[in-house]
């Protein structure tokens, strides 16, 4: 198979979709005359024009808010937020509009948004251009969340969410854009809400999702030459979170460590724990682990950044710890 | 007097000394209608609208139709009539309602500004676009709803537009363009703005107006959708209700200009200030916006000046007013009053006419409420529904 960057997969999703639905359509800042700031909406507009590869004002309001009103009025519109860390700017739009219009009316109209946002520390961008913030949509009830880690899930996962009727939350970690592998040509959709097992087990459940999976693939690695069998699952979609597969895996293992770039406290990986623990805590053998980022902003210094976050090392000792 | 003159002293009378430095309005005494500016003193007969701008004068257009617009067809005026009147008379049942313990939640009322809602929709096509806000019934009934519908809504039935999950400050009805009240002050903007997004792309012709209020103006969004819609030249008109209260506080303690119409300067679009208690005065300004906004000219800001007669929400000890200001508004200064006095004294409806009117409101009203009483709550198993369209709220929920 014809091997693509993560970025080229998302292009790809967007122009597919576009193409295939006129009401598709995509606005952010940077995005039209820039193709992005990662580059991932170059020669977009070329294709469709400036009038559905808009730039914005710097409006995060009034993206979302345009988004949600243009898609009761019957689009399918797509917003790139930039940075996730500037999604804070229009929480509003997306919790208490986007989120809840469709319930809140009774069923009237459907909200199909995708908000597309990179997220993720590379390269010392500092407190403010660096974060993960899924959890926080976890718990906000009408929302869905995606989350790829490679270029193939990127684009079916982009294309699935756009087809989506209901508001979806996309993020990009910002270290994935360059990555490549392989991605199928055309229809290629990735179900929302199903996570898949990237690398089969015995001993121990890895759940992760996003860049931080490459980390557990190479702890599960590591933990291989020391003869203890990991099982890798990849969530990529937090809600709704896809129980059967967890389930099945740790019924099978009996251990379980979650592992995510997201801050611990609070993060996708203690709803995790919290429904293992409630629903199945009779298939554990020992006690469930956390890996994320430690509770404290993310530092500029190359000396510190790493520090905070969660490297392949902590994962293979939160899963001896488990053991 | 002149006309002019006439003109002149209903602009100080309305707004004391802060005289407008600039208007526009439309006589329509002959049989030709002729759009007039008036700056200053000046007067330019045969202005286009919006009016070129003026040297020297940055302040927005204030706009007064009022005695001088009496030339409609009477269906229309009873249109107007039919529509305050409804709105006023739901507003008066719900405040009843609620204060007998028939209406759970919160309800926030519309009544004296019922000529803003009913001027402005009455110049929209059925597929047009509306926001409104918390104070939504009277923007819902000028748009057109069912008045069975709403009322089950805000009684919480399940016959209700939302099922009765939204209640008095979620009522929308999609089939007709109304995409919702919102619960946040300010959270209507770019929903609007999205809305005009959409009929732009869709050459639809379809415009889309925003309601908000004067507390609403001071929102961050009120800043990012004036921007946006402007920069885009959607066809978008945003609505400002100055009621004179953001919920318990007069305005101008934390407003930063007299007229919220000024700011649109800074948006380089038309601003025009209304008497939003004339139901005339409101349909001329919202027609020429929405006008000017189907043609492609872009977004204007009208600002109808009103007076909120009720409290913030049913139940407001109103501390930070005297009733004795509210009294003299409300006699004073009530738009059906105004509306009445106006066509009767132009011989245009007779009373028995309007009371016809009233009657048939009436048992309209008796039948929307019976309805919504008669109506069966949601059940239990409609908790989870509409969460998702793909239907696996209830598995997320557990």
């Amino acid at each position: 198979m014809r091997e693509i960057t993560f970025a080229e997969a998302t292009m790809e999703a967007m122009a597919e979709e576009m193409e295939r639905d006129e009401r598709v359509f995509i606005m952010g800042e940077d995005i039209a005359r820039q193709g992005g700031i990662f580059g991932q909406f170059k020669g977009l507009p070329q294709k469709f024009g400036f009038e559905r590869v808009i730039d914005t004002p710097i409006s995060e309001t009034a993206i979302v808010g345009a988004c949600v009103g243009a898609a009761l009025a019957g689009m399918r519109p797509v917003a790139d937020m930039h940075f996730v860390d500037f999604i804070t700017v229009a929480m509003d739009e997306v919790v208490n509009q986007m989120a809840k219009i469709r319930y809140m009316f009774g069923g009237q109209c459907t909200v199909p948004v995708v908000l597309r946002a990179p997220d993720g520390a590379a390269r010392s961008a500092a407190a403010q251009h660096s974060q993960c913030l899924e959890s926080w949509f976890v718990h906000v009830p009408g929302l869905k969340v995606v989350i790829p880690s490679n270029p193939a899930d990127a684009k079916g996962l982009l294309k699935s969410a756009i087809r989506s009727d209901d508001p979806v939350l996309y993020f990009e970690h910002k270290d994935l854009f360059r990555m490549k592998g392989p991605v199928p040509e055309g229809e290629f959709l990735v179900p929302i809400g199903k996570a898949k097992v990237v690398r089969e087990g015995t001993d121990v459940t890895i759940v992760s999702y996003s860049a931080t999976l490459h980390k557990a693939l190479k702890a599960a690695e590591a933990l291989a030459h020391e003869g203890i069998q990991a099982e890798v699952i990849d969530l990529r979609s937090i809600v709704p979170l896809d129980k059967e597969t967890l389930f099945a895996s740790v019924k099978k293992t009996g251990y379980l460590v979650i592992a995510h770039e997201s801050t611990k406290n609070g993060g996708v990986g203690s709803e995790v724990a919290a429904v293992v623990a409630e629903e199945i805590i009779e298939y554990l053998d020992g006690p469930i682990k956390r890996v994320g980022a430690k509770f404290v902003p993310i530092p500029f210094s190359p000396a510190l950044e790493p520090l905070m976050l969660p490297q392949v090392e902590d994962i293979i000792a939160a899963v001896k710890e488990s053991l | 007097m002149s006309k002019m003159h006439l003109l002149d002293a209903g602009i100080r009378k309305k707004w004391g000394s802060s005289s407008p430095h600039f208007c526009w309005f439309k006589s329509s005494f002959s049989e030709k209608t002729t759009w007039y500016n008036y700056c200053n003193n000046h007067v330019i007969k045969n202005c286009q609208f919006p009016p070129v701008k003026v040297p020297g004068e940055q302040k927005a257009m204030i706009f007064v139709g009022g005695v001088i617009s009496l030339d409609f067809p009477r269906e229309q005026l009873k249109a107007f009539y039919r529509t305050m009147y409804t709105i006023r008379s739901f507003e008066e049942r719900c405040n009843e309602l609620f204060l007998a313990g028939k209406i759970p939640g919160f309800v926030h009322l519309y009544i004296g500004e019922e000529a803003i809602a009913t001027g402005v929709c009455a110049t929209l096509r059925k597929d047009d676009f509306i926001t409104s806000t918390h104070r939504g019934h009277g923007h819902t009934i000028a748009k057109g709803a069912d008045l069975k519908k709403m009322a089950a809504e805000i009684f919480g039935k399940s016959t209700g537009y939302c099922r009765g999950k939204g209640g008095s400050m979620h009522i929308a009805d999609f089939s007709i363009g109304m995409l919702g009240a919102n619960g946040v002050v300010g959270g209507g903007y770019n929903l609007a703005v999205g809305a005009a997004l959409a009929a732009k792309m869709r050459k639809t012709g379809q415009v889309a107006v925003c309601f908000f209020g004067d507390g609403a103006s001071n929102r961050g969004t009120f800043h990012e959708a004036m921007n946006m819609a402007a920069a885009f030249k959607l066809p978008a008109i945003f609505v400002c209700e100055n009621n004179q209260y953001a919920s318990t506080t007069p305005y101008r303690t934390t407003t930063s200009v007299e007229n919220i119409a000024d700011r649109a300067v800074g948006y380089g679009v038309p601003g025009i200030v209304v008497d939003g208690n004339d139901v005339f005065a409101v349909y001329e300004a919202a027609k020429a916006a929405v006008e000017r906004a189907r043609a492609g000219g872009g977004p204007s800001l009208i600002e109808a000046k009103t007076y909120r007669i009720k409290g913030h929400f049913v139940g407001d000890p109103e501390l930070y007013r005297s009733r004795e200001e509210v009294r003299e508004r409300f006699e004073t200064d009530d738009p059906l009053k105004n509306f009445r006095k106006q066509v009767l004294a132009a011989n245009q409806l007779t009373k028995g006419e309007l009371e016809e009117i009233e009657e048939q409101v009436q048992e309209e009203l008796n039948a929307a409420i019976a309805f919504a009483e008669e109506s069966p709550f949601p059940e239990p198993e409609e908790l989870f529904q509409d969460l998702y369209v793909e239907g696996w709220g209830e598995a997320c929920g557990k």
